[in-house]
């Protein structure tokens, strides 16, 4: 699946969207930011306080108890600042 | 009935009187125009800031503006709406976003401009960041922000 960040969360990581593979015990939005925060200290530190991160499957809004099965894009983004 | 909805996302500046003009011309049902306009301040938590930058989601932005504005248009007896929202690098005193509601009567206008501006702050995919003297950094949301879209959603 593609994954995409924004605004913080992208420039922390060092990147605007990737292809990855998830194992398949990753099934929800929260279990793939633990999963990702894993991954490096650039991901631990864009993901190091779960609860702000806002996330989007298939360009609409979810919960982080989400599931991600079928997903074709996933975005993670701090709280929306536009207007 | 036609849904005259325009949802438009640019860099460019916008021109608020054509963006009126649009919604009334060559037609005589319209009572009651309502814009808004949005526009980039000098100063943030009182220091002075050079520029701000504005990023989006392409296509999630143009898919939750378009979803907020068929439920203002289902919810108020609108003719009309319009929403501009600028990206990229904006100045001090330059536009960033314009909301333009046309009803038969004014409530209705002026409810559904209030209505999109809060769900836009809260929902749109958007994020500001703000060049100053000291580096640059992203604009903090605003509990007020949530706070403004849910009253919406009260009975």
């Amino acid at each position: 699946m593609k994954i995409k960040y924004f605004a913080w969360v992208r420039e922390r990581i060092g990147k605007a969207e990737e292809t990855i593979d998830p194992p398949a015990h990753v099934k929800t939005v929260d279990q793939l930011i633990a999963w990702l925060a894993a991954r490096g200290e650039t991901y631990a530190y864009a993901f190091e306080t779960p609860r702000v991160i806002r996330a989007a499957i298939d360009q609409a809004h979810v919960q982080q108890d989400a599931a991600i099965a079928g997903a074709r894009e996933i975005a993670f983004f701090p709280p929306m600042t536009g207007g | 009935m036609t849904t005259n909805v325009t949802i438009r996302i640019q860099e460019s500046d916008f021109d608020i009187a054509r963006e009126i003009a649009a919604l009334t011309a060559g037609r005589s049902d319209v009572g009651a125009v309502v814009s808004f306009t949005g526009i980039c301040r000098g100063s943030e938590d009182g220091a002075a800031i050079a520029a701000l930058t504005l990023e989006h989601y392409p296509g999630m932005a143009e898919a939750e503006i378009t979803r907020h504005a068929d439920t203002a248009m289902s919810r108020w007896p609108l003719s009309g709406l319009r929403v501009v929202h600028r990206v990229g690098r904006i100045a001090p005193g330059e536009n960033i976003v314009l909301v333009v509601t046309a009803s038969q009567h004014r409530q209705a206008a002026f409810e559904a401009a209030e209505f999109m501006m809060d769900y836009l702050k809260a929902n749109a995919p958007f994020w500001k960041r703000v060049e100053a003297a000291g580096g640059a950094k992203w604009v903090e949301a605003r509990d007020h922000d949530e706070d403004a879209a849910a009253r919406w959603t009260k009975s």
